[in-house]
């Protein structure tokens, strides 16, 4: 299954160094990490040997395509070099925003389920393309709860809930997450993990971060179980009148 | 011969196989993935498969990325 051992999935993007990202993988107490794939010219040595020794999972990702025949080709590729059928399918509508092209997101999730992928897509909050994405036959969706690396958290919760409630497959929040707080409401409104990159790599101490993220997940998502009580209007005693004194 | 690698003008004299290839660029296997002319070549034919001239090669592997 997905998340047997940590629902907390870690995005190796935007770490100084290998050796930052090494403690962060550690403390995250995480089995499966992103990897992008690049030009061997570019992507710099170490990388997935370091991954190995630890070894969790690699999930590869198709960061940087704008197209589905781009995402596509490229999860060709990953298959090829990672010997996994897992892929964080991503199709991204511009620059500026990095937020889905649902169209082509759709298109491309379609091909991939029937190339044999387990397809883990990065979408929208939008609770019925969701729907679509699992009708297509994805393996989990993975809203954004605002847009990739701004540390906003999530924008709209009730979409975030409306997914979890559209579809029978896993929901993992993918990006946005600023701070600890953003994760455990993601795992209290019902998801089934977090994919966290920035906020854990980019942040002053990625190893403490990372470990306050595993903690968070884990919280949002014993209280989630637990069954938090109703919101109410108006209070509600916790301590019984009966037997009260008489003054 | 003249080869388009990673976006970049190779010229090279000798035929060279995919696996002959990598081998120039990356001492590493797991984790590369080549494609020629847009299509992926499995590892278990980079030896046999012949460059041709003209081809255009990506030659891929694992980078951070989110």
């Amino acid at each position: 299954m997905l998340f047997d051992k940590s629902r907390l999935i870690l995005g190796t993007g935007g770490a100084n160094s290998l050796a930052a990202l090494e403690e962060a993988i550690v403390a995250a107490e995480t089995d499966l990490v992103t990897v992008a794939l690049r030009r061997v010219d570019a992507a710099g040595p170490g990388l997935l040997p370091m991954l190995d020794r630890l070894g969790v999972r690699v999930l590869p990702n198709t960061a940087g395509c704008y197209t589905a025949g781009d995402a596509v080709k490229t999860a060709h590729m990953a298959r090829e070099a990672f010997e996994t059928d897992l892929i964080k399918l991503e199709v991204i509508g511009d620059d500026r925003t990095l937020l889905p092209d649902g169209v082509e997101l759709l298109r491309a999730a379609e091909t991939l389920v029937a190339d044999g992928f387990t397809v883990l897509p990065y979408t929208s909050d939008d609770p019925i393309l969701a729907r679509r994405l699992a009708d297509v036959g994805c393996a989990a969706v993975m809203p954004a709860g605002s847009p990739i690396g701004s540390g906003l958290g999530i924008s709209n919760p009730h979409h975030i809930r409306l997914i979890r409630q559209s579809v029978d497959i896993p929901v993992v929040l993918d990006a946005g997450i600023g701070t600890a707080s953003d994760a455990a409401l993601a795992m209290e409104l019902g998801c089934d993990a977090v994919l966290i990159a920035s906020a854990i790599t980019r942040s002053d101490d990625p190893a403490a971060m990372a470990a306050a993220m595993r903690h968070a997940v884990l919280a949002g998502r014993l209280a989630y179980t637990a069954g938090r009580i109703p919101r109410r209007f108006h209070a509600l005693a916790s301590t019984s009148d009966d037997g009260l004194a008489q003054w | 011969m003249r080869l388009t690698v990673n976006g970049r003008s190779l010229d090279t004299e000798t035929q060279l196989s995919v696996q002959a290839l990598v081998e120039t660029l990356t001492e590493a296997r797991r984790g590369v993935a080549v494609a020629v002319n847009g299509e992926v070549v499995p590892r278990s034919a980079w030896a046999a498969v012949p460059l041709a001239e003209g081809d255009a090669v990506e030659v891929l592997t694992a980078a951070q990325g989110g």
